[in-house]
């Protein structure tokens, strides 16, 4: 891993590029081959459609959720990925958003990245989150008669604990 | 005499049919099938037969203890799941892994992928009706499970490669076995292809079935085999070289034809680059330590890492996050299988219900993997 | 009231007869219908989880599971007589494989194989595993392990055929 030492380069001029046209995304971190951004949820489609169309990362690798019960929040992160452009095989590009944990709802992006149709399928039923736009919610991976708060919610503790 | 003719109302035609969970053609697994006659008209994955919650079990147990139970969704490919969960665990940690653990890592990944592409390769055969390519499978997939048995300790569970390098050093005499293998299995495999892939009516069955172009394979966020046979060039072990994947000399096989044939053999040209890994590995083996002494509950200091590497059937990724306590804050495995099933209901449209095991199965889904 | 006389002798001829026929002709025939079990086991083709790996490899042309008359069926599972519950057994799962075991004809058998099927192996705190099946099914024969290795399976295996010699009626339950 001595790459991973290097100068953050190329995250650096991506992020440049993405807050130049989105001046409220935020740095999280920037490394030699991974760069994570965080944005409102309100901006979030504008941006996925900005760094699909201008900066070629077309390719989605998965979402994942994650539940800051102590911040009263959910995040969602987009890992994505480029098929596209040359020289950034090797980089993976999260965008991050935060929505309250009282009101989960968030913009779905399935029209800018098809693939994350099962992705968001799985957050929804794991955290409640309500993906907007999403055409089902049905249960996916969750039996059809389950009836209790979302799993991976940490308030949520499992039957054998 | 008159007599009149009815028709069936056009929405009575559509019937659902139910593919799995009990079923030959689908695993554990289950695909809602809308027919009109011979003809797929929807389809949709029912997955979720086999949901362990893994990733809430992950939460319940500190980094060393979440190794044996992390291996279990791909159980065919076991090594190649907790690579990425090591790897995620060392960047966090700052683990210099030493160099031969690093080059045991590439080998025990390398043959737990030959072991899972054969038992593909073996179903594969089943679903179009070729046993000799079943039992084929079956069998010389046993030779390499007895050289990672060696290694590792177990036929299929070895919970070999974890943080701070691999559980253990191999033991002698292994190489020649090994390189034994290797030379025997090259001469397999083309006798493989002469059999199985050039057979006319394995062609007959598998080619120009459920072809995925490459922009749609893209779209949908396929990832490994299916995205190389669909001519997209990927591969983690190229893009980004982890562990010691810098220092060998192989190809990534690319195929663009899309079908199912492309599928299935993209696997035997993966294993041949495969063999040649494990060659160069045995050969410039380096010398020492396998592994850095952690303890049994490692501090793991506070961030957040996204690790991937190849597994046999694509791109095997970890979104951790680490919040300083023994235990993991959240752990988010994103299989390849799950990727690759948004593609499923996309190529089942239109195609005969005959074609649906070919195409099916050749998209290496292992519904195990998927549900977690 | 007539009395009937328990000792006479036409009784006791009848009973004489009666353990006659079961123990000379009842007996081989009860054995003979078991031996016919014994050596033509069909298996359910249901995968439930990852010990499914080791069924295959024991089906497989190494360990070969055929030799021991058994062989897995992908047809109907109507004219199965061999349910081998491969590992997890989700929530989701339990209702469709208490419905596959329903379908099945009498007799029938039930191998549960690996730990979890057992008792929920590894899954024991997991939110969406049943722990052990044999609350929804009974089992007649366990096989430990995680995964249990492709001979457990067909030690197991032998041993159902020995419980499958001794059953003490025709009906085979
Ligand atoms: S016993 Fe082990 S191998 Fe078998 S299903 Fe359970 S976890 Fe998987």
């Amino acid at each position: 891993m001595s790459q991973q030492v290097a100068e953050p380069k190329r995250a650096k001029e991506i992020f440049a590029s993405i807050q130049a046209v989105f001046p409220d995304a935020k740095l999280e971190y920037a490394k030699e081959r991974r760069l994570k951004i965080s944005v409102s949820p309100s901006s979030i489609r504008d941006v996925s459609k900005f760094v699909r169309d201008k900066l070629g990362f077309d390719h989605i690798s998965m979402v994942s959720g994650v539940d800051w019960i102590a911040k009263n929040q959910f995040e969602i992160v987009y890992f994505v990925e480029t098929s596209l452009k040359p020289g950034f095989e090797d980089f993976v590009l999260a965008i991050s958003e935060r929505i309250p944990r009282d009101n989960p709802s968030a913009p779905s992006l399935i029209d800018i990245w098809p693939g994350a149709d099962y992705h968001e399928r799985e957050t929804h039923e794991m955290f409640g989150i309500n993906f907007e736009g999403h055409p089902t919610t049905k249960y996916f991976l969750l039996p059809e008669d389950w009836n209790d708060i979302p799993p991976l919610r940490k308030d949520f503790i499992s039957p054998g604990r | 005499m008159t007599t009149e003719v009815t028709y069936e109302p056009e929405a009575d035609r559509i019937m659902n049919v139910a593919l799995g969970p009990q079923h030959p053609g689908a695993g554990h697994f289950r695909i809602q099938l809308w027919l009109d006659g011979d003809y797929v008209v929807k389809a949709e994955p029912d997955p979720g037969y086999v949901h362990r919650g893994e990733e809430k079990m992950c939460e319940y147990r500190n980094y060393i203890q979440n190794v044996p139970h992390l291996e279990r969704p791909v159980i065919l490919d076991s090594s190649n799941i907790l690579f990425p969960y090591a790897l995620a665990v060392d960047e966090l940690m700052g683990n210099k892994v030493p160099p031969r653990g690093q080059y045991l890592r590439v080998i025990m990944s390398e043959i737990n992928r030959i072991i899972s592409h054969m038992y593909f390769l073996g179903i594969m055969g089943m679903f179009v009706g070729h046993t000799t390519m079943t039992t084929w499978g079956m069998g010389d997939r046993d030779f390499w499970i007895d050289i990672a048995e060696r290694i590792g300790g177990a036929r299929v569970t070895f919970a070999y490669i974890i943080p701070g390098g691999v559980r253990n050093d191999m033991p002698e005499g292994l190489k020649e076995r090994a390189l034994k293998t290797c030379d025997w299995f090259e001469k397999r495999m083309d006798e493989y292809e002469k059999i199985f892939f050039k057979n006319p009516l394995y062609l007959e069955r598998t080619e120009n079935v459920g072809v995925l172009t490459a922009e749609d394979a893209v779209k949908y966020g396929a990832t490994g085999t299916v995205l190389r046979a669909s001519g997209v060039r990927k591969d983690v072990r190229k893009d980004e070289p982890y562990s010691a994947y810098e220092d060998f000399d192989f190809d990534i096989p690319v195929l663009n034809s899309g079908d199912s044939w492309a599928r299935s053999y993209i696997a035997l040209l993966e294993m041949r680059e495969s063999v040649k890994i494990i060659r160069q590995a045995f050969k410039n083996m380096p010398q020492g330590q396998v592994r850095l002494k952690l303890g049994p509950q490692p501090r793991v200091p506070p961030g957040e890492v996204f690790a991937r590497t190849e597994a046999a059937r694509g791109e095997m990724s970890y979104h951790l996050i680490s919040d300083g306590s023994p235990r993991p804050y959240r752990v988010k495995i994103g299989t390849p299988s799950f990727k690759n099933m948004r593609v499923l209901p996309h190529l089942l449209k239109g195609v005969h219900v005959a074609d649906i095991p070919a195409i099916y199965w050749s998209l290496n889904y292992w519904p195990v993997e998927a549900d977690r | 009231m007539v009395e009937v006389q328990k000792t006479g002798t036409f009784q006791v001829l009848v009973g004489k007869l009666n353990e006659v026929l079961q123990e000379y002709i009842g007996d081989p025939v009860r054995y003979l219908a078991n031996w016919g079990r014994l050596y033509s086991l069909w298996p359910v083709h249901l995968e439930t989880a990852c010990c499914s790996v080791e069924l295959g490899a024991a089906a497989g042309s190494r360990f070969d599971m055929e030799r021991f008359g058994a062989l897995e069926a992908f047809g109907s599972l109507r004219a199965c007589d061999l349910l081998i519950v491969t590992g997890t057994v989700t929530r989701k799962l339990a209702p469709r494989l208490k419905l596959i075991y329903d379908q099945m004809a009498e007799p029938r058998w039930v191998i549960a194989m690996g730990a979890c099927a057992i008792t929920g192996g590894l899954y024991f705190d997991s939110y969406n595993v049943l722990r052990g099946i044999d609350d929804i099914i009974p089992v007649d024969v366990y096989v430990p392990g995680c995964p249990p290795r492709a001979e457990a399976l067909l030690q197991g295996l032998v041993l159902l055929q020995e419980k499958i010699r001794r059953l003490p009626s025709l009906k085979g339950v």
